[in-house]
Parts: structure tokens; C-alpha cells; sequence
């Protein structure tokens, strides 16, 4: 077991479990989930708020079980590995606006980092510029970090407070096995279901869950941070989540290329739009937002996994903010940025520097 | 000895901390304390990477207690 972890923690870890995520991200696509979006947590939590019914958007309406199997595969791994450490208490609404707001600019840009790197991966050229906005979102989060922002202590607490993300997780495939798709139907019980659009298109359950659940298993061990590997070598010019991120890039290229899932261009490319400034700038959002939280979306279900119940929150708020994001004609379209776009993006960017500029805490 | 608190604290502060108190003493011990394996790992690196050693990593309550030195 010791060496599992050892393994998993260096330097050749990292870059494994980013091959990892990168091949299976392009299998799944092949499997059946939507072009360039092997894996997003993003839309796949934007695609739970569906089936919940948070929000009517027809055409992204399905209960993601990759999602449910990253929180229970790193749930998983903390318990096999003894590494379960229940916490919560460290400005919890903070990181609800913060996942909300990460939310409303992912879906300006149509994606989360890990769906921006699949979409380069895949040809899609308007990626370039939602990761320069992620890049310069995280810049500026770096910036506060070395003021000295910081959101406070958590403490230890109840096993069970653990336990509530995890078992909400449990109870969404609960759903899905008692209220399962039926063939055209938009609904099952209280569940959703898109019957065309990219909520349409998935692999099959046990497919999507097993590969959560490996993948959850596996990012829990290695610490897989797509805005820890900006930030990082931002900070500190350290490398090591970053080779991850770039291993995950490369394989899905290289897979992509062999499948013939590899599109280069700029229009008309799968789930996605071309406007440069707003696929810079809800990145930007969306990045900003994950460094003041301490995590990328994925990040944060694996450590709502581990026990941490202020990730948990976060990943609250981006199930919420989907909601909000396509009730209010924020989210963008294959056609652009949504009515009330602009002034999402807006208003998040106040709230980040809000929360940016006054939350300096002393630590000692 | 200097002691850096970092329980409780999420990414990147620990490291955060922990650096500047290396900057801040150029050589000599720093004791760290982590409540999160990823914060002990995180910290370690980071300590090695400023040509410091990692003399212990002992397990103390809910989390570790790191010693790192530099001559």
C-alpha cells in the first residue's frame, strides 16, 4: 500500500494518472459522450443540475455518473489509504459564491480546464483562448495569494459531515437506477433526460461510472490539479501538477489522432463558440474563482471525497450556479455568449476581486 | 526552533508559509504542521526544491509534524 502511494505522489505519478485521464477522456468519447467532452466536470454538473431540474435547458439534461464515481472513488482511495479526514469551517459561503461564479464563467467559455485541454486536444483552436483566460484568471489569484489572501482555518469534525457529499452522490445513482432512461422519453420520475443535444449523448452507466471511480481513485492519490498546475508554476515555478496536466493533453491528442476524433479549426467545432474575448474572459472568471477556492472542479470532488466538507460546498455552488446560469440566459451556446453573458462575467470578476481584496487573514 | 502552523489551512498556504519562513531564515530548522497528506507531501517538495532537508515526518495528532533544516 505504501508503495502505491509513494508511486502515485512523484513526479512519474502524476504524469500516469494524467495519461491516464487523457486516454479514457478520449475513450469516452468514442463511447458515446459528446465531442471533445470525453470529461467536463463543469458541463457534467451543469448536466446533473439538469436532471435535478434545476434548470430546463432540454438539450443538457443528464445525471453524469463519471461525477458521482470521482467523489466515491476518492472516497474510496482516502479510506484505503487512511487518509478520510472529515473538515469543514473555513468560510463556507465564500466557496459557494466562488463555485457558483466558477460555474457561470465555465459555461461562458463552455468548459472546465479539463474540457479546455480536451478541446485543444481535439482540434479546437477557440481553447487557446479560454486557457490564456484560465492562465490569466489564476495570475490574478496568485497575486492575492501572495498578499496574503486566504479563507481561514477548517476544523476537524464529525465523520459523518465527511459523509454528506459522498452520499449525496449515492443517492443521485440511486436515482438513476430506480428512474433509468427510458428510449425518447425527457423524462423518468423526477429525473430528466435530454433526448437530443449533448445531455443526450453518453457512454453507458457502468462504463461512465467505473471510469469515474478509477479515476476518482486515482486523482485522490496523485493530487491531480489542473489550476494547482497553473498555480504552482506561477508561484513557486514548481512543475510537478503541471507535467500531469500536460500528460493528459498529450495522450488525448495522440488518441485523438488515432480514433480520427481530431477536427483542427476554429468554427463550427463540438459544443463550443468563437468568440475569442468570451472564451478568454469566462476563463478568466472561472480561473480566478478556482484559485481563490484552492482547486479546479475536479480538484474539488476529490476532495469533497476525502472528507473535505468546504469542497463540498464549492461543488454545491457549481451545481447551483448551472442552475442560475441557464435559468438567466447566462450560459453561452454553439451560437455565443447568452443574453445576460457579459454581465455574468461582470458581476463574478467584482466578486472575486471583493473577495480577493478583503478576506486577508493572519494565520499565525 | 521556529514552528510553522499550517493546520488546517488549504493549499497553496502551507507552502506558502513555509517558504517564506525559509526565505526568511536563509539556514537552520523550521518545524511545519500539517493536518492533510497532501499538505505534508506539498510541503516536503517544496522544502527540497529550496535545497533544504527533510530531517522527520512524524505523525502528531490529526496530521504530521515535519522538520526541515539546512546547514
Amino acid at each position: 500500500m505504501a508503495a502505491v502511494k509513494h508511486v502515485l505522489a512523484t513526479r512519474w505519478g502524476i504524469i500516469g494518472v494524467g495519461v491516464f485521464i487523457g486516454i479514457l477522456a478520449a475513450l469516452l468519447q468514442k463511447w458515446g459522450n459528446p465531442a471533445n467532452m470525453g470529461i467536463c466536470v463543469a458541463c457534467f454538473d451543469r448536466d446533473i443540475a439538469g436532471a435535478l431540474g434545476l434548470h430546463r435547458a432540454a438539450v443538457v439534461q443528464y445525471m453524469r455518473p463519471e461525477i458521482i464515481g470521482f467523489v466515491l472513488g476518492s472516497l474510496a482511495a482516502a479510506y484505503l489509504f487512511k487518509e478520510f479526514r472529515p473538515r469543514a469551517g473555513s468560510a463556507p459561503i465564500v466557496r459557494f459564491i466562488l463555485g457558483v461564479f466558477a460555474m457561470i464563467g465555465a459555461l461562458v467559455f463552455l468548459g472546465c480546464p479539463w474540457r479546455a485541454l480536451l478541446r485543444l486536444a481535439g482540434g479546437d483552436g477557440n481553447a487557446i483562448f479560454g486557457l490564456a483566460g484560465l492562465i490569466f484568471g489564476i495570475w490574478i489569484g496568485t497575486l492575492f495569494l501572495k498578499a496574503g489572501y486566504n479563507l481561514g482555518r477548517t476544523s476537524a469534525t464529525h465523520t459523518s459531515v465527511g459523509w454528506l457529499m459522498p452520499l449525496v452522490m449515492a443517492g443521485f445513482l440511486f436515482l438513476m437506477l430506480v428512474f433509468p432512461q427510458i428510449p425518447e422519453q425527457p423524462q423518468s420520475g423526477v429525473l430528466f433526460y435530454s433526448v437530443k443535444g449533448p445531455g443526450s449523448m453518453h457512454a453507458p452507466l457502468i462504463v461512465s461510472l467505473v471510469v469515474g471511480l478509477a479515476i476518482g481513485f486515482l486523482a485522490q492519490r496523485s493530487r491531480f490539479c489542473t489550476m494547482g498546475a497553473f498555480r504552482d508554476l506561477i508561484l513557486f515555478k514548481q512543475i510537478h501538477l503541471f507535467s500531469g496536466l500536460l500528460a493528459l493533453l498529450v495522450a488525448a491528442f495522440v488518441l485523438n489522432l488515432i480514433l480520427g476524433q481530431f477536427n483542427p479549426g476554429f468554427a463550427k467545432q463540438p459544443v463550443a463558440h468563437t468568440m475569442g474575448l468570451w472564451n478568454f474572459a469566462g476563463m478568466a472568471l472561472a480561473g480566478l474563482a478556482f484559485a481563490l477556492a484552492g482547486g479546479c472542479p475536479g480538484r474539488q470532488l476529490f476532495m469533497a471525497g476525502e472528507g473535505d466538507g468546504d469542497a463540498a460546498v464549492f461543488v454545491i455552488g457549481m451545481i447551483v450556479g448551472a442552475g442560475i446560469s441557464h435559468n438567466f440566459g447566462m450560459a453561452s451556446s454553439p451560437d455565443g455568449i447568452g443574453p445576460h453573458g457579459i454581465a455574468a462575467v461582470v458581476a463574478g470578476l467584482l466578486a472575486c476581486l471583493f473577495i480577493g481584496f478583503t478576506m486577508r487573514t493572519k494565520t499565525v | 526552533m521556529t514552528t510553522v502552523d499550517a493546520r488546517g489551512l488549504s493549499c497553496p498556504q502551507p507552502v506558502l508559509l513555509s517558504l517564506g519562513e525559509m526565505k526568511k531564515l536563509g539556514k537552520g530548522q523550521i518545524e511545519v504542521l500539517v493536518d492533510t497528506d497532501t499538505s505534508k507531501e506539498n510541503v516536503s517538495r517544496a522544502a527540497e526544491s529550496q535545497g533544504w532537508e527533510v530531517k522527520q515526518v512524524q505523525p502528531e495528532g490529526e496530521g504530521y509534524r515535519i522538520a526541515i533544516q539546512k546547514e
